[in-house]
């Protein structure tokens, strides 16, 4: 009996150890070398999966990044300057510093604004409404609300607001990684700088319709009668098939647009109201130049702030 | 047994209601907004400017490249504007809006109603002809005829296939226009097979138009080479590649087109639309259409000029009804629900159907039960629900390997749902973003 285990243990003794050496052998000839930099640079990374960069995963933007020479067109939005700079010591190269963006909605037409032309009953899906036609509204340009752009978010930073019908962002959570970009069939997000304190002065239209049929068919949308274009002083507004849009990287949120606007197109968020802000001004000065002043004040303000 | 084809397929209620109604002419409206792009392929470029006066039957937009189609006036009158209307696409598009003033039309045009049957053309001068007069596939796909003519080097036609299937319910145009226009189509199918070289002409005609059937096999007796077979009725049985397979058991390969096969597939309206060009060289400016639905008073068919709005249409067929709940540009099927009643008549327009509100409701939506019926119909052998979900999950590579293109949007599937599933909605955007990365690994 003794002699049967014996015999057992002998002979998978053997035959581990000879696997073992073919194995070993195997293992050297087979090898796979992989740069130790690309765990190092992946370990930085936000492991976040989300594709922003442009590629399939962190992994692979890691690997993109080992191999390329520099960092042009590479980089992670998600993570931004900060593991852009951990990258750049890993790899011994200069990060490129880029400005954070924020995803802004460039709709307003809320149930109020623009009503409801036609009843939409299809599947709830914004790719497939569009697919189909212009949309339950009059404006062919707007939002159908249904939510794609919140499906695709990975970051909790867009949510559906029911009373507007219409995505809101959430800027603290927002990265910037343009998943929301790329599923809005209206090509309604857009990436753009972020200003400090989340200021965002932008139009928020896109309907390209002549002004009569755009105003006919939302109360807030841009006619494109040129006035903010006219009295924008940093040439930051273009004029273009109707509309009015604001380039963010020269805008510096003076505000004198806002209040041209005749329908309100023009949306400012993250400001004190005027008002408040300075009510001793306002009141020592005549009524109407007071707030004009509190607004050229603070567009300095701003402009100090930039150049901090 | 009659013909048919031999994958799936469904017969829903017919309700063709205006199956024995003459075709009347339907008047010229006050304006007629005619959009650049009526066909598949790229824009037609306008010719004429704001202002310009024009004739009917005038050239008004050029063809733009070989997939493309020529545009022509339907009305006498002055170009008001070059602008964007909305049209059956559901988004506002370039058209040509022209303000109707007196009747007159270009001189080469033979408005005569008279008959010819006899013609003495050369294939290239008939391919002209077609190319000129702006044909397209007048079935609803509205390909430019001129290029499904033209034969590939190294591919051979044997036989020419027309298409009188008309298996949408309720819509009757191509029935009513066999029936009156029996021996033009006729002539225009000698034409066509002239064009494509080929000794025999079939055309499909469903068991339920027996009167066409008779009339049109009584007129073939003088037209030799055209045959007429009655197939069983079956929903899609007027897709090309189901009509092939039902009349001379061919199959189109994955990808291919007919003339793989050996064949080349034309509608009847088409053929008309080929006899007025070549025989009275008359571009294609108006078209036969159904004007059809349960609630409405007098379910039409009319002979209505390309650029008409749908309105006027509606109003000549008693009007529309208070419970309306959907008007749809095509048939119930396959047609396209419009939001817009000043939507024009395109060259593809082949009915308009109102549904009454409770009709019209989609129903809700329920979890599959993998009852397996959208495969047992599917009359192009896929698997309609693993599409959709591979759609909804966006893995267009799996669903490119499941040949989510080969798909002919019949809805077939849709209809069978006991669920209730938007199967087809999402399979047409699968389709949509695979074609998409299709295109851009060329």
């Amino acid at each position: 009996m003794s002699s049967v285990v014996l015999f057992t243990i002998v002979s998978l003794s053997v035959l581990g150890v000879l696997s073992a050496i073919i194995l070993f052998f195997v293992a050297q000839k087979f090898k796979v070398f992989e740069d130790p930099r690309i765990d190092q640079v992946e370990e930085n990374l936000p492991a976040a999966n989300c594709g922003g960069c442009g590629f399939a995963g962190c992994r692979n933007f890691a690997e993109a990044l080992v191999k390329s020479e520099s960092f042009d067109g590479l980089y992670c939005p998600v993570g931004g300057n900060e593991t852009m700079e951990k990258v750049a010591q890993i790899l011994g190269r200069e990060a490129v510093a880029q400005d954070p963006k924020v995803a802004v909605l460039r709709c307003n037409g809320a149930c109020d604004f623009r009503p409801k032309t036609n009843q939409y009953d299809g599947a709830s899906s914004c790719a497939i409404e569009s697919a189909l036609y212009g949309g339950d509204t009059g404006c062919q340009y707007g939002c159908l609300g249904l939510g794609d752009c919140v499906d695709v978010c990975n970051f909790d930073a867009l949510h559906m607001d029911p009373v507007t019908g219409l995505p809101v962002v959430n800027d603290t959570n927002c990265t910037a990684c343009g998943a929301c970009v790329d599923a809005c069939p209206k090509d309604l997000f857009e990436l753009r700088k972020r200003a400090k304190k989340d200021r965002k002065i932008y139009v928020a239209c896109r309907n390209e319709d002549k002004g009569g049929i755009a105003r006919k068919n939302c109360e807030v949308a841009c006619t494109g009668c040129t006035k903010c274009f006219k009295v924008c002083p940093y040439e930051a507004i273009t004029m273009n098939n109707n509309l009015a849009f604001i380039d963010a990287d020269k805008c510096k949120l003076c505000r004198k647009c806002v209040p041209e606007c005749p329908t309100n197109a023009i949306i400012e968020i993250g400001f004190p109201p005027p008002k408040i802000k300075e009510p001793a001004d306002v009141e020592a000065t005549d009524g109407k130049t007071g707030p004009a002043e509190t607004i050229m004040k603070e567009s300095k303000e701003s402009i100090n702030n930039k150049e901090e | 047994m009659l013909k048919t084809f031999a994958k799936g397929g469904i017969h829903p209620p017919e309700n063709k209601l205006s199956a024995h109604v003459t075709i009347l002419d339907l008047p010229v409206p006050k304006t007629v907004s005619i959009p650049l792009s009526q066909h598949l392929g790229v824009p037609a470029v306008p010719v004429v400017d704001k202002g310009d006066a024009v004739k009917a039957g005038q050239l008004i937009a050029k063809s733009e490249g070989f997939v493309s189609s020529n545009i022509h006036s339907p009305v006498s009158g002055k170009v008001v504007k070059i602008d964007k209307v909305p049209d059956t696409s559901g988004y506002k598009k370039n058209a040509i809006v022209i303000e109707v003033e007196g009747d007159e039309w270009i001189e080469t045009v033979d408005r005569n109603g008279d008959l010819i049957n006899t013609f003495d053309y050369s294939r290239e001068e008939i391919l002209k002809k077609i190319l000129e007069a702006g044909i397209v596939g007048m079935g609803g796909a509205t390909f430019p005829s001129h290029v499904k003519l033209t034969i590939p080097r190294g591919k051979k036609a044997n036989y020419l296939i027309i298409n009188g299937v008309e298996c949408e319910p309720y819509l009757t145009a191509d029935h009513a226009l066999m029936m009156q226009k029996g021996e033009e189509i006729l002539v225009g199918t000698m034409i066509l097979k002239k064009v494509l070289d080929v000794d025999k002409a079939l055309i499909g005609i469903e068991r339920n138009k027996p009167d066409a059937i008779e009339h049109l096999t009584r007129l073939s007796e003088k037209y030799p080479g055209i045959e007429v077979y009655p197939l069983q009725e079956k929903y899609p049985q007027g897709g090309e590649k189901q009509l092939i397979k039902a009349l001379i058991n061919r199959e189109v390969p994955s990808g291919g087109l007919p003339i793989d096969v050996g064949t080349v597939v034309h509608n009847v309206g088409t053929a008309f639309a080929v006899y007025e060009a070549v025989q009275k060289n008359k571009p294609l400016i108006e078209r036969v259409l159904t004007v059809t639905g349960k609630s409405i008073s007098k379910p039409s068919n009319f002979r209505v000029k390309i650029g008409t709005p749908i309105s006027d249409v509606i109003e000549a067929a008693g009007g529309l009804p208070e419970d309306t709940g959907k008007i749809i540009s095509g048939g119930p099927m396959m047609g396209k629900a419009i939001n817009d009643l000043s939507v024009p008549v395109t060259k593809g327009s082949s009915g308009i159907l109102i549904l009454p509100e409770p009709e019209a409701k989609r129903k809700k939506i329920d979890p599959c039960i993998r009852c397996s019926r959208c495969i047992n119909v599917c009359p192009m052998g896929l698997e309609p629900y693993l599409l959709m979900s591979l759609s909804q999950k966006n893995l267009f590579e799996r669903l490119e390997n499941e040949k989510v293109m080969d798909c002919i949007e019949c809805g077939s599937c849709s209809y069978t749902c006991p669920s209730n599933r938007p199967l087809l909605d999402y399979i047409r955007l699968g389709k949509v973003n695979v074609g998409k990365i299709i295109r851009s690994r060329k």
